[in-house]
């Protein structure tokens, strides 16, 4: 396949060849110079015209329209820059305004909680210290109670017997004798109350 | 004689003849393309420039970049003095490449494939450039021929290459679009002569060459306008911004 274009190629070559060197015997036209004034004049006519009317009409329109497009682009450039800019500060204001006022949450925020877990406090170590108050109060009552309750017991009941034997028999006993029969007589109670 | 490659490249009269004493001066198809060409560029470059709008249509947008292309190229070559000569090397650039562009269409006339065509054009731009570069700088112009940091002993063979090399410029200049544009069009008529000789069986190669050459001389067109635009650019700059 290769072979054959080049084979094709190189007969293409040769032909080419050979037409143009025949053509070359029948001479160029360009040398031919019965025209070639003819072609000067109708040059410098119509170059000359196209020179003319370009330069004095059409150039200037093409070079005024750029110009002002030019003039024009780069006043909206300018525009457009200081807008930016102006919308760059207002962002920035903007910014600044949201953060001051997070910190003026966070700080009214830390301020309540701080206030709120002070007074917090302050009530429940009152609290704390009117309760251990009182609880101190109460067992030392209770303690204080357990303590008398039983000599109590033991004198009233020593009295209500030296009165019961004062009726009965009429005659006063020793009432240190009875105290000491009452307090056998409880502890043999408590002993079975135990059992 | 419609097979010679050469053929396309005739000159012949389009209606009567006309004389101004005894030159021939008659319209002929080479005139027509060059009306045609002139009046395509005024009609596309007043239409862009008719409207004035801030977003351009398509035809603004093709004119606007135009010229802004041709400024660029001049204020990177030859700086900012060559201002003045904006609007004659924008006509001649979009006259170049209009006449290259209308010579790619079948049976159009290139008008640039003749070399008295280029060669007017180059010896305008070389004798205005000439006349700038004196009028700018005297007889100081002819440093120009003088380069710096040369021995003694080699200057004089310097200068008199120097002088060869200046002088050649509207011949190269010319020759250079001209062999371009002929050259081009003669192996696309020599292609497409192909296609028809070796007939259904074997035209498909020359018929695909003829169509990436087509693609070729569209690019060789623009380019060729740019270079002859770039090198006008060039000698202006010699002419403007005398260095050696």
């Amino acid at each position: 396949m290769l072979k054959k274009i080049v084979i094709l190629l190189f007969v293409t070559c040769f032909a080419c060849f050979n037409t143009v060197f025949a053509a070359e015997s029948g001479g160029m036209p360009q040398l031919n110079p019965e025209f070639w004034i003819s072609q000067i004049f109708w040059l410098i006519i119509t170059f000359g015209i196209l020179f003319i009317v370009l330069t004095k009409v059409i150039l200037p329109k093409i070079s005024d329209n750029l110009e002002t497009r030019k003039s024009q682009i780069l006043e909206n450039i300018e525009t457009a820059d200081k807008q930016k800019e102006e919308s760059q500060k207002k962002i920035d204001e903007y910014e600044k305004i949201i953060l001051d006022s997070k910190l003026k949450a966070k700080s009214y925020f830390n301020e309540a909680r701080e206030k709120i877990l002070d007074d917090i406090n302050k009530k429940r170590a009152a609290l704390e210290k009117d309760l251990d108050e009182e609880i101190g109060e109460v067992e030392k009552e209770l303690s204080d109670l357990k303590n008398k309750s039983g000599e109590k017991i033991n004198k009233i009941a020593a009295e209500t017997s030296a009165e019961l034997i004062k009726e009965l028999i009429g005659e006063e006993v020793n009432s240190s004798s009875i105290a000491a029969i009452v307090e056998d007589q409880s502890k043999i109670k408590r002993e079975r109350k135990d059992v | 004689m419609a097979s010679n490659p050469m053929y396309q490249f005739n000159v012949y009269r389009i209606g009567p003849e006309i004389k101004l004493g005894s030159v021939d001066i008659s319209f002929t198809n080479a005139s027509l393309f060059m009306v045609i060409s002139s009046l395509a560029i005024l009609i596309i470059f007043n239409l862009g420039a008719k409207k004035k709008t801030l977003i351009p249509d398509k035809l603004q947008l093709l004119s606007e970049l135009s010229y802004s292309f041709v400024a660029k190229m001049i204020s990177d070559t030859a700086g900012s003095k060559a201002k003045p000569y904006f609007s004659f090397i924008f006509s001649l650039f979009m006259f170049v490449l209009f006449c290259n562009m209308f010579g790619m269409i079948p049976y159009a006339f290139t008008v640039t494939s003749h070399i008295i065509v280029t060669f007017v054009l180059a010896a305008f731009i070389f004798v205005g450039v000439t006349i700038i570069g004196f009028m700018k700088h005297g007889l100081g112009y002819l440093k120009l021929f003088v380069p710096s940091g040369v021995p003694m002993v080699l200057l004089p063979l310097i200068v008199i290459i120097e002088i060869i090399s200046y002088l050649s410029r509207p011949i190269s200049l010319s020759v250079r679009l001209f062999a371009n544009m002929m050259a081009g069009h003669t192996m696309m008529k020599v292609f497409g002569g192909f296609v028809i000789s070796l007939g259904i069986v074997g035209g498909w190669l020359p018929l695909s060459f003829s169509v990436a050459l087509t693609g070729l001389e569209i690019l060789v067109a623009f380019l060729q306008a740019y270079v002859f635009a770039i090198l006008t650019c060039i000698y202006l700059n010699d002419a403007l911004n005398l260095h050696h």
